[in-house]
């Protein structure tokens, strides 16, 4: 029984990743594809329902851009353009929503596992994610259908996925670790992604809005994203962000602010996790 | 034991949770409140604990509620952060403050096996290599693609364990698991705990259970306002929790004054017809019981009391019995004394599992309790001769076809 000495190692206590990359990896993976498989193999109509919700308030969308506003009358494909940017948003949007009450969701298994607390916002990016994934399927073919032919910037896509993607991490990151101590964020971040929703050029192009609101716009870390999409996937002549926000100078704040809202998650994450268990 | 080597040691952990008098946990209260900062309470939980345990030992650490046990079962699962001290380990723990936290009834038992078993410590690959021994021993292997919420809760319960059986940590930190589920469920799991042990596995086990930490334990600590009192041998440690408990409320145990009533356990057992002592009772042979207590300290009016439960916990019956006194002897049991009572049980039990537990009260009230012991004996009733419920009772009762009678 008395083996060679063995190896003490520190206990550090919780962490955004405590017990070990891979663990966490395993864990992440783990959960986002069941729950993935849960909405979409749980009930009959499991994926269509959530196909429908963006093609629903898109068609919704529709009508009232091009019937009553005719905003997009005078911009080509704004069809297209419109599901796109819905989809893309809704990505956002939906992560974001979840992940505010994600670890208070996961209480049980907070406070009574050695649970790497990051894998809970995380595996709510990553299960919308796997939405967005399928959502894009059909937007593609959408976009072939009303006659945009593919093009080689399409390549480039995945570098704004990727930029999409980070922001909602750190976003979710946010609210999720700040909720437990203030259940106010709940309601913050309802009507702050909706005035995002609005402050970023989903609906409309940004040739419609005025010289002056543009520049308000123009510091939202999506609003160049959303930009660039349209301009390599949909309509090559459409402004980029540079021309759009009145000079590359102007690029530089939301840059800055989306390097900003990623150190602050990462910041305020590590600050919160040890604590969580805590808090609830 | 002691040559082993050490695989859990912690020094000077300290724990303050701040309790807040007036909440603050929205955005409006900050505002309203920016100077509320400090109105909290300071609970200190730990005061700075200290132990070792070593490999291959089933550790217990036991207090009353509020102790700090559990938050240090928890700091030491990396659940809660220590606020001072250091805690070194080596192996691949497992914490189960709970049996079956992380279950998503929406899934199948085969998805749980891997989830849980992964957030135990194992690898992907490996809890999916698992999952059959785990289907095996938990014997669910019918019902592996049924979804969870269709689980029995015994089902549940049997699975959970299964899982936390085959993860196979080095060392198991165990918080009352065996609180749930039934005498036998109970058992279950102290025989393989057992078995983990010998096979060079660390368990440390928190509980106020102190039949658990008597027979099961190598060492046990007690702690009590977040501070060790006691490290060592079970017994003792057993004793002094139940004097921490039967002292009333006062913080200090040994103080003067306080009353101690302990009583030990020096035998216990069933015999058979012959007087031969026996594990199991066949049915309807009288139950033959014979227990020994010694009294730690004086016992004033001491009252026995014996309860026979079934497998589901239920009880069945019980008996009280007093001390029997020569005339003029005080009703009392002086330190050192030992009562044996012993005698035959009239027995009317259906075959099954049986578990007795005892208490012994003084001063004859039922609530000033010297020593409560869950499962004092545990046995089984065997027979051939099953029946509705937990007892047979004759019944003198006739089924004739009534004449005269008879409805065109």
């Amino acid at each position: 029984m008395s083996d060679a000495p063995i190896e003490l190692r520190d206990v550090r206590g919780p962490s955004a990743l405590g017990g070990g990359w891979r663990r966490a990896l395993d864990l992440l993976y783990l959960i986002s594809i069941t729950e993935f498989k849960r909405t979409y193999f749980g009930t009959v109509l499991g994926y269509l329902w959530s196909l429908a919700r963006p093609l629903m308030l898109f068609g919704v969308l529709l009508v009232v851009f091009t019937q009553v506003f005719r905003v997009g009358s005078q911009v080509p494909h704004y069809p297209v353009l419109l599901l796109f940017n819905v989809v893309l948003f809704g990505f956002f949007q939906e992560a974001t929503a979840t992940a505010v009450t994600s670890i208070v969701n996961q209480e049980a298994v907070v406070r009574k596992t050695q649970f790497p607390r990051l894998v809970i916002p995380l595996a709510v990016v990553l299960t919308s994610l796997f939405n967005l994934g399928l959502n894009l399927v059909v937007v593609f073919v959408f976009i072939l259908a009303f006659g945009v032919g593919p093009m080689w910037t399409w390549l480039l896509f995945p570098v704004l996925l990727a930029l999409l993607i980070t922001i909602t991490v750190a976003v979710s990151m946010i609210v999720a670790s700040l909720y437990p101590r203030f259940r106010d964020m709940a309601i913050i971040w309802t009507v702050l992604s909706t005035v995002l929703f609005y402050g970023t050029p989903v609906l409309y192009p940004i040739t419609v809005v005025p010289e002056t609101l543009r520049h308000i716009i123009a510091l939202n870390p999506l609003a160049p994203l959303f930009e660039l999409a349209r301009k390599w996937v949909i309509d090559p002549n459409a402004p980029g962000p540079a021309a759009a926000a009145g000079g590359a100078v102007w690029l530089i704040f939301p840059a800055l602010i989306f390097v900003a809202v990623c150190v602050l998650a990462v910041w305020v994450f590590s600050r919160e996790a040890p604590r969580i268990a805590e808090e609830l | 034991m002691s040559s082993a080597p050490v695989v859990i040691e912690v020094r000077g952990v300290e724990k303050t949770f701040r309790v807040a008098r007036h909440r603050v946990d929205s955005f409006k209260e900050r505002a309203l409140h920016p100077l509320a900062h400090g109105d909290y309470r300071e609970l200190h939980a730990l005061r700075g604990i200290d132990f070792d345990v070593h490999k291959g030992e089933f550790f217990g650490i036991v207090g009353r509620n509020g102790s700090g046990k559990s938050t240090l079962l928890k700091i030491m699962s990396s659940i809660y952060r220590a606020d001072g001290g250091r805690i070194r380990m080596a192996g691949r723990l497992a914490p189960f403050i709970e049996l079956g936290v992380g279950f998503n009834p929406e899934l199948t038992s085969r998805e749980n096996i891997v989830l849980n078993g992964v957030m135990m410590g194992l690898g992907r690959r490996e809890a999916q290599r698992r999952t059959d021994a785990v289907l095996d021993f938990a014997e669910l292997r019918d019902f592996v693609d049924l979804r969870l919420k269709n689980y029995s809760s015994g089902m549940m319960v049997r699975l959970a364990f299964a899982v936390m059986v085959e993860a196979d940590a080095d060392i198991m930190l165990v918080d009352e698991v065996l609180a749930v589920g039934d005498a036998s469920f109970a058992q279950k799991c102290m025989d393989v705990f057992r078995e983990k042990r010998r096979t060079g596995r660390t368990v440390v086990l928190v509980t106020h259970d102190m039949t658990a930490v008597q027979s099961f334990c190598d060492r046990a600590m007690l702690i009590h306002d977040g501070e060790r009192r006691y490290i060592g041998d079970p017994e003792e440690t057993a004793l002094r929790y139940y004097r921490l408990n039967f002292a009333g409320d006062s913080a200090n145990g040994s103080g003067p004054g306080v009353l101690d009533v302990n009583v030990r356990i020096v035998d216990a057992g069933l015999r058979n017809a012959a007087g031969e002592a026996v594990e199991n009772v066949e049915q309807g042979e009288p139950i033959g019981i014979e227990v020994v207590f010694e009294a730690r300290h004086d016992l004033e009016d001491p009252v026995f009391g014996f309860h026979f439960l079934n497998a589901d916990g239920e009880t069945v019956f019980g008996f009280n019995e007093n001390l029997k006194l020569r005339p003029g002897e005080p009703n009392r049991l002086a330190a050192g004394q030992r009562a044996r009572i012993s005698g035959t049980v009239e027995n009317r039990l259906l075959p099954g599992r049986y578990v007795v537990n005892s208490w012994i009260s003084r001063n004859r009230t039922q609530g000033d309790l010297a020593l409560h012991v869950v499962r004092l004996l545990d046995f089984v009733v065997y027979g051939t001769r099953p029946g509705p419920g937990s007892v047979s009772m004759n019944a003198d009762v006739a089924a004739e076809i009534e004449t005269g009678v008879r409805l065109p």
